[in-house]
């Protein structure tokens, strides 16, 4: 039995069994490459909770101001024990999703009848400029006086740090139609408004997905500054608060959960633009 | 036939800015026939684009007036210099955009363009991306989506300059086929004169700006087939040329 399994098995190997072709040994390299790069990412990562880790043991740091990756981890388990986790974290993602929402509902309305009107975009052009180059984070003791402190200021807190630069995104997207695409259109017997559903809104979804990146990050930025001056719950709250009291674990926690969200926030959308683009 | 399609009449347009005025049409006047070929050649920036747009209603003529036979009723149909498909629809959605946009797409109007791509050789591409077909081919597929319209009057804006030599030649002959087959007036826009030549009944020369009319040069080529290639061999055409090259010519100086 076993002589005929050794006879014939160099003969189902591929005649040069020790050499790679071209395309093999691009393809080697190729996955070498990104081996290189996700191993260099992790062990980035490694080190630095090591380092962190070890510095506040061997006592080159004060864990009381620092913390420690231990620390943080048997803080969140105690969140997630207390459910506090749960209703903190909920109530940030919540208020960025809605102001997320209400950003690329508003933006995309108001940059479509900026672009029908071009007189009222004329017109406006001076307010928007002004009111986007505005720090944001000024207006919140606003906010907090018009509309108190609970989550319809933190929302609107949200809003307002996205909303100008969106619109003025969105309304240079949309006039940078190719103005022959829009001559198709009235050769066609169509108006102003076929032209925008059928040549300016299509044409310009890739700059809609990238102002939503944008947008989504921004809205998180917005909110956490609204919970830091009018919240009693969410993780800007956490934050303000636990550095009042010198919680400083509870500090680092919410900002690692805060990472861990924010990032969540963007891949989303970027999948959303990776289906775009499989579908085209 | 005895009627004309069209009348110009006394076209005037300017361009205006804070710069002052540009006169770009000067009293144009002419007719078009019913089934008739027109070629209107002129020194480029003279203003022939600006003509098609006022004959399709795309901008108004400061002075005189544009006359339909039939009332109004009669549709224009128009094709630019690039196809201007639109890449996130397929070849289908593309031939059916002017219907879609006037509300009239109908069975009849699905049939048409059935009926078309597989006359211009496209039906394999209707589920297709413009971006999938050669230049000729979304030329051809720009000509359905003008054609589904069933103009009476075809406008036509250098629609080849945007092709290279070879693909050029092949596909204005396609189409000048196509055209002279469904006995559509068209008026064609070029400053290729052999193209001029070879596609039209009638060339009309302009002058460089303000545009008039210069002259209204009858083309008969007598020629055994009627192409396009075999028209740049008949006798006439190179005397037809040499005309044309001097009129245009004497613009320039």
């Amino acid at each position: 039995m076993n002589i005929p399994e050794k006879t014939t098995s160099p003969a189902k190997t591929p005649p040069l069994a020790g050499q790679l072709t071209a395309q093999e040994s691009y393809i080697r390299k190729h996955h070498r490459h990104h081996h290189l790069i996700t191993t260099a990412r992790l062990l980035i990562f490694a080190v630095f909770l090591i380092v962190w880790e070890a510095a506040g043991r061997f006592g080159l740091i004060d864990t009381f101001f620092f913390s420690s990756p231990g620390m943080v981890i048997s803080y969140f388990g105690q969140m997630l024990a207390d459910g506090s986790f749960f209703t903190h974290t909920g109530i940030t993602l919540m208020e960025t999703l809605i102001s997320f929402l209400l950003i690329t509902l508003i933006a995309m309305l108001t940059a479509t009848v900026l672009w029908y009107s071009r007189t009222l975009s004329e017109i406006l052009e001076p307010y928007l400029v002004v009111l986007n180059s505005l720090p944001k984070s000024a207006l919140a003791p606003l906010f907090i006086v018009w509309l108190g402190t609970g989550t319809d200021t933190i929302i609107v807190a949200g809003i307002s740090v996205a909303i100008f630069g969106s619109i003025i995104s969105l309304y240079t997207g949309f006039s940078h139609t190719d103005s022959e695409k829009l001559k198709l259109i009235y050769t066609l017997g169509g108006n102003r408004i076929d032209a925008f559903f059928k040549v300016v809104l299509p044409s310009s979804i890739p700059i809609i997905l990238s102002n939503m990146k944008v947008n989504i990050g921004l809205a998180l930025v917005g909110v956490i500054i609204g919970e830091f001056l009018a919240a009693r719950r969410g993780l800007g709250y956490l934050i303000i608060y636990g550095s009042q009291v010198f919680k400083l674990n509870m500090v680092i926690t919410s900002i690692i959960i805060l990472c861990i969200i924010a990032m969540g926030l963007y891949q989303t959308i970027q999948y959303l633009e990776h289906l775009y683009k499989k579908k085209k | 036939m005895e009627q004309p399609i069209l009348e110009c009449r006394d076209i005037c347009f300017s361009y205006h800015n804070l710069k002052g005025e540009t006169k770009a049409l000067d009293h144009i006047s002419f007719q078009v026939d019913q089934g008739e070929f027109i070629a209107i050649v002129g020194p480029s920036g003279c203003g022939k684009s600006t003509l098609l747009s006022i004959i399709a209603g795309l901008l108004k003529p400061e002075s005189g007036e544009i006359l339909l036979n039939q009332a109004n009723d009669i549709k224009i149909g128009y094709m630019l210099q690039q196809d201007h498909l639109l890449e996130w629809r397929s070849i289908w959605k593309n031939v059916l955009l002017g219907p879609e946009i006037t509300g009239t797409l109908t069975k009849e109007k699905e049939d048409l363009a059935n009926h078309l791509l597989n006359d211009y050789g496209l039906y394999k591409f209707k589920d297709k991306k413009p971006s999938e077909l050669s230049g000729g081919m979304k030329q051809r597929a720009a000509l359905i989506r003008t054609m589904v319209m069933e103009p009476a009057l075809l406008l036509l804006d250098e629609p080849f300059s945007a092709l290279d030599y070879q693909t050029r030649l092949t596909v204005s002959a396609d189409i000048g086929n196509i055209i002279r087959k469904s006995r559509i007036t068209a008026i064609l826009i070029t400053h290729d004169l052999s193209e001029a030549i070879s596609l039209s009944d009638r060339i009309l020369v302009m002058t460089k700006r303000p545009a008039t009319i210069k002259n209204n040069i009858p083309v008969h080529l007598s020629m055994t087939e009627n192409s396009p290639l075999a028209a740049r061999n008949a006798p006439e055409f190179n005397n037809l040329f040499t005309l044309l090259w001097k009129e245009i010519s004497d613009e320039y100086t």
